[in-house]
């Protein structure tokens, strides 16, 4: 997301789901669409039987795949090398969009000499693609207007992810693929309210709408809205805190809707920071790993119970309405927020609904100013930046100006990833969601017959692997890092590269992220779950 | 080696095999030929000329036609003309050799013809009543040519319609098929040279062109002989369309039933490619042309251009509505002309010969000649090709040699399952496409099967029906479920339960399924029953009404009796009775137990003519 | 702007979009033509062949749903032999189909029906051909019932153009054509991912959902599991949640789901493992405690931190609404910058 906000001025995803319709060709970088966004790897789907092309990239087979007139399985954790590959064979055959980079971008010239490491022959060396493949892709990608690129967690989570996601970035803009329909960068955000949470200042640098904590004018703008406010300096991010909770520096946290002792990386050290805490409140709707920790439980109210609204991958606000009065015992979350702040002597938290509060978002987010729940009330949501009730939304962002002004281009190098395979932990452990199972499992594994789809974790390993270590299907397998050990049964496919295997996150049984990696993109701080070096054993 | 080159080693080649210096035998070696024998003949020939010691050729070539006769034997003896032999055995041909080799006595009792002027005291082999009424255009090198051999083809003029065409436009080139007035032979008669122009029109590219060899209609053969005897005919044709359309790509779609045929194919495609007929710049010309073969699961209605290029793309093969056409949205969505395999060899030789050439023969909306597979109730079964507007009659009895053991023509079935059954009083009528469709049936791809008088009427139309019930895709609703209801109630009518209210019921329902099937199978799937309604309803009401099938083939309305008087109680038909039905002591009458009798009808067949003994007589009145 | 133009359906003169078939053409303007295989969203088929039409200068009769409108084109929906046959063709199905309407799950909202109703046909004139078909029970969510199938192939074609997974199609020939999967298996044994727009699609009961509740109402809501935001409606019926379904308007999903929304979206919500009581850790382990001592311990609490003692870390699964008040909180109340969410994550 800071890749993106750096060069375009926002972070959020360019275009619309809709606008895949219109895309001639699709790219699809690091994303295990058809299993974790399935609904918009239908309409990809459909628009390649309209004709449009789809190139994947991935080094899993991934369902995409089969609809895919390209796929490029490059070594994982090469993706700036492989995205710079392109840029630089674009570049070389003369099929950049040159009145864009002038009239739209800046930096062109510093990006263009960073790609003097890129030549086509290193970077096929490092990703361990052909030459070919690679050109033919960049040709694919450039000569087919508009082109769409769709990314998610796995370009992002790398130590490098960051540089990774600038190098979609100037890819995008060497083509002039942005601020056209069908056209774009975009992020496919983990889960239902990830942009939303984003959107409404839930992290450390920014308020409501992206206003900066650092701004004088928003600082005034909030101090005075809300009688009282922090700082200038950003506060901690996630793995921050962890890292300040286990030195004893954070004493107390409020961890609402969230079981980061299973969905974050290297979970021993998140036990430890855990209960290191003085005082660790956690509000959810079920009992799991992290409320376990807690020395106060809230029993929050799930989205059937309360209204309120989310913000999809493509910045479009919906109404969540209310089926359910919430059951016994049970609050909206808002509201337990807003009753602990109330008791806390705060002022300003006196809301009858969730309307109220968004009529508070409208007045203090010029961004979101026109999305009131009068107007979701008829309309299928809101696309942000909407500044006014007049306002249709945006379906596309940067159309004329970048949000920033100009688009910048960024140079890049290729760094390997934090921990690689070695002769003690020989494969790389790949991480990420499946289709029948959701996050830690909290709703979907009390679905009974989700559960009939996939009831338990698996590692998916290469036969050809499996062969070398004599493992067989359902083998009960020792999965171990040098940060932890969990057990799981084999599972044989080769949509798993040699070398490479995959879990999910989803099974508390098997806590994935006990094996996961240290490693942190410097500027983000997003963990490094997509490898780690692991060692794969029989149990016998 | 260039074409040029390539023509001179030709008609050296073709020389060596009609002017040999030592003896050069053909033997007739396509799936008919197989299938009467032709593999034993063949080794019988090798041994016997071992054992001989005699230094001869042996060559496999496709087959002439007279598939009644075969397996055929051609000889060509130094300073001696071709001369094709019938009916051979291992023992025949092993005396053959012999006789005419070493004795120099050429068998004129074993002889079909002699290839030229008729020669002590055999035949001209033109002049057999089989060959002699038909203008072999098609089929023109079938059986005469070794289909492996490209020299062969190109001895014979093949390739030069091929460099005519390159030398003109595209554009001329279908002007000249549009000259012809060839039509597609796959039965539908669609105007060659028009749908052409419509694929060439079209902007979109690339385009391909199909060649449609998935031959499925019942008792037709014609493009499996063809392909097996002259693949060269077909491809050149091919490759002549690709060039006028401006076709990058070809597929031959083949039912993977025919292993010879496309073990030919593959073969010839090896040597177009060898020779730079085919592949980047054919013969120089700039016109890059690639040809691959895709075989069928033998899906009827895979023959269906629509379902074709289903298969083709790897979908379930079912037919789709048109518009759009395949030459606007075929293959790949892609313009696309799809020939039928005759066509294509029509072609080849509407390019060497010229338009008014091929013009000259048919009828006025029914240019050149078509090839039928005649079968059935017919002396002379085999592959025949007849200028268009030939009467049903001069094909069945003059080149067919008319019915069997001189039993009653009673219908002649054409345009395969979706055809129609036309009766005597019919068989003046020309084939050509009009007046086929106007009598009820249709050209089709060219199966032609004779009925006599021991066919039921009825149980002909079932079994074209249960044919078609089997093979409709299931993808429309009076196809799939309609025709089931038609075969079901047809089956009753054979079975003696049929009640006054069915033949309107087929009547009816048949109307409503040619009026809303989506494609040809279905809206040709009622034509058997009600053509045969049409033309033979009395033979309906009495298997309805007096439950009474005149020809006895519906075992259900015949019982078989012994004539008391008659019998001589020589026990044969007790002892070929599979079902212990017939029981008597030596020299005494025999009877049969109804209950127990099968109707196998064997009793009948092996009741000496002496005693003529056994009837077959209505059942329940015997 | 799609171009329009002008028809005359049965003596009504009606616009249309150019490129628009016949019988969109007919729906759209309010004029019902019997049809079971057309669905909006799947591709022309013409399988069923109930919108056969009678058109001024074509041949024979086509059908309405594979045929475009063209300026000036008049048709005809019925009279005649265009009735005659299409009764016989309504027939031909029937003749297959359990008539056991009342105990079916689409019952009332099945198409069959309403064609049958349309059409006033209250008699079968033709004797069943078909044996007992085999039913897939497998999949946990939904049946499919082989003696309902009409062979539409909306479902296949579903699989096929919307969803992309081909997981079923049909298979054999002729009558003996029916939906399946590769090798004859079940659907749990297939690539079938379980998203149930099949299901959706079916006009018939033959694709029907185990959990069959016709709810009392519905609210509109959005999906709560990933961020594609799918737009929902939960069915409620005697204080349950007992459906969900797509909502065609939905901007991000147009009416699609996948297997968690359609299926995984209600039944955690009332499950009985849900925390109902606030907690609050003791010497033996956490106890419940009343909602009032425990906001009051937590507001406490909280207050005796300095603000970069303290984080918040709210939900990315909760509302805007929720995440707001919680940022607020940190802002406003704790006073701290240590706030982020898992968008990193």
């Amino acid at each position: 997301m800071a890749g993106l906000a750096t060069q375009f001025g926002s972070g959020a995803m360019t275009n619309s789901i809709g606008d895949i319709a219109q895309s001639a060709c699709l790219l699809n970088i690091g994303a295990n669409t058809a299993d974790a966004h399935p609904v918009i790897a239908y309409q990809m789907e459909q628009a390649v039987r309209r004709g449009a092309k789809l190139i994947v990239i991935n080094p899993r087979r991934v369902g995409l795949v089969r609809h895919a007139d390209l796929w490029l399985r490059p070594r994982a954790g090469t993706n700036v090398s492989l995205l710079m590959g392109l840029c630089r064979a674009i570049l070389d055959n003369g099929w950049q969009d040159d009145a864009f980079i002038a009239e739209r971008c800046e930096n062109f010239d510093a990006m263009k000499q960073s790609l003097e490491q890129h030549d086509l022959d290193s970077v096929a060396k490092i990703t361990g693609l052909k030459v070919s493949e690679i050109t033919e892709a960049a040709r694919m990608y450039a000569l087919n207007a508009p082109a769409a690129i769709s990314y998610a967690m796995g370009i992002c989570e790398w130590s490098h992810g960051t540089d990774a996601v600038m190098a979609v970035g100037n890819l995008a803009m060497i083509t002039g693929n942005i601020g056209k329909p069908g056209a774009g960068v975009n992020p496919l955000r983990g889960q239902n309210n990830v942009q939303g949470a984003c959107d409404m200042g839930a992290l450390p640098g920014i308020y409501v709408g992206y206003q900066s904590v650092a701004d004088t004018a928003a600082h005034e703008k909030f101090a005075k809205a809300w009688g009282n406010t922090s700082g200038f300096t950003p506060g901690l991010t996630l793995t921050q805190m962890f890292d300040a909770a286990a030195e004893g520096k954070i004493k107390a946290m409020y961890i609402i809707g969230e079981n980061p002792m299973l969905s974050d990386p290297n979970s021993t050290h998140i036990e430890k920071a855990l209960r290191k805490l003085d005082f660790l409140v956690v509000q959810d709707i079920f009992r799991n790993e992290t409320t376990a920790m807690a020395h106060v439980v809230l029993p929050g109210a799930s989205f059937a119970e309360k209204d309120g609204t989310f913000t999809n991958t493509e910045r479009r606000f919906q109404r969540v309405r209310k089926v359910i009065e919430p059951l016994s015992g049970c609050r909206p979350d808002w509201l337990i927020t807003a009753q602990i702040a109330q008791r806390m002597g705060a002022a300003g938290f006196d809301y009858a609904s969730p309307q109220d509060i968004m009529r508070e978002i409208n007045a203090l987010a010029p961004g979101f100013a026109g999305i009131t729940y009068e107007r979701l009330e008829t309309c299928g949501g809101l696309q942000w930046p909407c500044p006014s009730v007049e306002h249709p939304g945006t379906p596309v962002l940067h159309t004329h100006l970048f949000a920033r002004g100009r688009g910048r281009f960024m140079p890049l190098e290729y760094r390997p990833p934090f921990e690689v395979p070695d002769k003690d932990y020989p494969f790389l452990l790949d991480t990420g969601r499946a289709l029948f199972q959701y996050h830690t499992g909290t709703q979907t594994r009390r679905v009974a017959g989700l559960n009939k789809f996939m009831s338990e974790e698996k590692l998916q390993i290469n036969p050809k692997d499996a062969a070398k270590l004599g493992i067989h299907e359902g083998d009960m397998l020792a999965i171990s890092s040098r940060r932890g050990s969990v057990r799981a049964r084999a599972a044989l496919t080769d949509v798993t590269p040699v070398g490479t295997v995959y879990m999910t996150f989803h099974f508390r049984e098997t806590p994935t992220n006990l094996l996961t990696s240290p490693g942190r993109d410097p500027v983000t701080h997003t963990p490094e779950f997509k490898a780690c070096a692991v060692r794969v054993e029989k149990v016998l | 080696m260039n074409l040029e080159a390539l023509r001179r080693s030709a008609e050296q080649e073709w020389q060596a095999l009609n002017h040999p210096s030592r003896p050069q035998i053909l033997i007739g070696q396509a799936t008919c030929g197989e299938a009467a024998g032709a593999g034993a003949v063949r080794r019988s020939v090798l041994d016997t000329l071992a054992r001989l010691g005699i230094a001869a050729d042996v060559h496999s070539t496709g087959c002439l036609g007279t598939c009644y006769c075969e397996p055929l034997v051609d000889i060509i003896k130094p300073g001696a003309p071709r001369i094709s032999y019938h009916s051979m055995t291992p023992e025949k041909v092993s005396s053959l050799l012999e006789d005419y080799l070493v004795k120099d006595n050429p068998c004129p009792d074993l002889a079909l013809g002699v290839w030229g002027e008729a020669r002590g005291g055999i035949p001209a082999l033109l002049d057999h009543s089989m060959l002699k009424s038909q203008v072999r255009i098609a089929l023109r090198n079938a059986g005469v040519i070794v289909p492996d051999n490209l020299l062969h083809y190109l001895a014979r003029g093949g390739y030069k319609g091929l460099e005519r065409a390159l030398s003109m436009s595209p554009d001329a080139v279908i002007a000249e098929i549009e000259k012809s007035g060839l039509r597609g032979r796959g039965g539908a008669g669609f105007p060659t040279g028009a749908k052409w122009k419509l694929c060439r029109k079209s902007r979109s590219v690339p385009k391909y062109v199909i060649c449609n060899a998935d031959e499925g209609d019942p008792g037709a053969f014609m493009d499996r002989d063809l392909l097996e005897s002259d693949p060269h005919a077909v491809l050149e044709g091919i490759l002549v369309g690709a060039f006028a359309i401006g076709a990058s790509h070809g597929v031959i779609y083949i039912r993977a039933e025919y292993p010879l045929a496309i073990r030919r194919l593959e073969s010839a495609i090896a040597d177009l490619h060898r020779h730079n007929l085919l592949g980047d710049n054919i013969l120089g010309s700039g016109f890059d042309f690639n040809l691959s073969i895709v075989m069928g699961a033998g899906v009827f209605v895979c023959g269906e251009g629509t379902a074709l290029t289903a298969s083709i793309m790897g979908r379930r093969g079912m037919p789709r509505t048109r518009p759009p056409f395949s030459s606007e949205a075929g293959l790949w969505g892609k313009p696309t002309s799809i020939n039928n395999v005759e066509t294509w060899a029509c072609v080849s030789a509407v390019m060497l010969n010229g338009a008014e050439w091929f013009a000259s023969y048919g009828t006025e909306k029914s240019r050149g000649t078509k090839t039928f597979s005649l079968a059935g109730k017919v002396r002379r079964t085999g592959l025949i090709e007849v200028p268009m507007g030939m009467s049903l009659e001069q094909i069945i009895f003059g080149i067919g040699g008319g019915i069997p053991y001189d039993k009653k023509f009673k219908a002649v079935q054409t345009g395969g399952p979706a055809g129609g059954c036309i009766p005597a009083e019919k068989l003046h009528l020309p084939v050509d496409y009009e007046a086929l469709k106007k009598a009820g049936s249709f050209m089709g791809s060219g199966g032609m099967i004779v009925l006599d008088e021991d066919n039921c009427i009825v149980e002909t139309a079932r079994y074209f029906l249960s044919f078609i019930v089997d093979e409709s895709c299931g993808k429309c609703v009076p196809c799939r479920l309609g025709t089931r209801q038609l075969l079901d109630t047809l089956t009753c009518i054979t079975r003696g339960s049929g009640t006054a209210a069915d033949i309107d019921k087929v009547l009816g329902l048949g109307r409503s399924i040619i009026a809303s099937s989506l494609c040809g199978l279905g809206q040709g799937a009622p034509q058997p029953c009600l053509t045969t309604i049409d033309y033979f309803r009395d033979e309906y009401d009495e298997h309805i009404c007096d439950h009474i099938c005149r020809a006895g083939e519906c075992r259900a309305l015949v019982a078989y009796a012994i004539l008391k008087d008659r019998c001589g109680g020589c026990g044969i038909c007790r002892r070929s009775c599979p079902s212990d039905a017939i029981s008597g002591e030596r020299g005494r009458a025999h009877v049969i137990d109804v209950d127990k009798c099968s109707k196998c009808g064997n009793c009948l067949e092996v009741c000496s003519v002496k005693f003529s003994a056994v009837a077959r007589v209505p059942a329940g009145k015997g | 702007m799609a171009d329009i133009v002008k028809i005359v359906i049965d003596g009504r003169e009606i616009e249309a979009c150019a490129g628009a078939t016949v019988l969109e053409a007919a729906l759209s303007a309010g004029i019902y033509i019997p049809n079971l295989c057309h669905h909006p969203d799947l591709e022309p088929y013409g399988g069923c062949r109930l919108c056969i039409v009678e058109i001024a200068g074509m041949r024979g009769l086509p059908t309405a749903c594979t045929t475009r409108v063209t300026d000036g084109m008049t048709v005809k929906t019925y009279g005649g032999e265009l009735d005659r046959v299409r009764r016989d063709t309504l027939q031909l199905i029937m003749a297959n189909h359990p008539s056991d309407c009342l105990s079916c799950a689409k019952n009332q909202r099945c198409e069959l029906q309403k064609v049958t109703a349309y059409l006033g046909v209250t008699e079968r004139t033709m004797a069943r051909t078909m044996p007992e078909q085999e039913v897939d029970d497998s999949n946990p969510f939904f049946t499919l019932d082989r003696n309902y199938c009409i062979l539409c192939g909306r479902c296949t074609r579903t699989c096929a153009e919307i969803v992309g997974v081909g997981a079923i199609e049909l298979m054999g020939r002729g009558d003996q054509t029916r939906v399946g999967v590769f090798g004859d298996k079940t659907l749990m044994e297939s690539d079938c991912r379980s998203c149930g727009e099949c299901m959706a699609r079916c006009p018939v009961g033959a694709l029907r959902p185990k959990v069959n509740v016709v709810p009392a109402y519905e609210v509109l809501t959005t999906c709560p599991y990933c961020a594609v935001g799918c737009s929902i409606y939960l069915g409620m019926r005697d204080g349950r949640l007992v459906s969900a379904r797509g909502n065609k308007d939905g901007g991000a999903n147009r009416g699609m789901l996948c297997v968690k929304g359609r299926f995984g979206a209600t039944e955690f919500v009332q499950h009985p493992d849900r925390l109902t009581t606030p907690l609050i850790r003791g010497d033996n382990g956490q106890q419940p405690a009343d909602w009032d001592s425990v906001l009051d311990l937590v507001a406490a609490r909280f207050k005796s931190y300095a603000p970069d003692e303290v984080a918040v870390v709210p939900s990315s699964r909760t509302t805007n609404e929720d995440v707001y008040v919680a940022q607020k909180l940190a802002r406003a109340a704790l006073r701290t910058n240590n706030i982020d969410n898992c968008a990193r994550l």
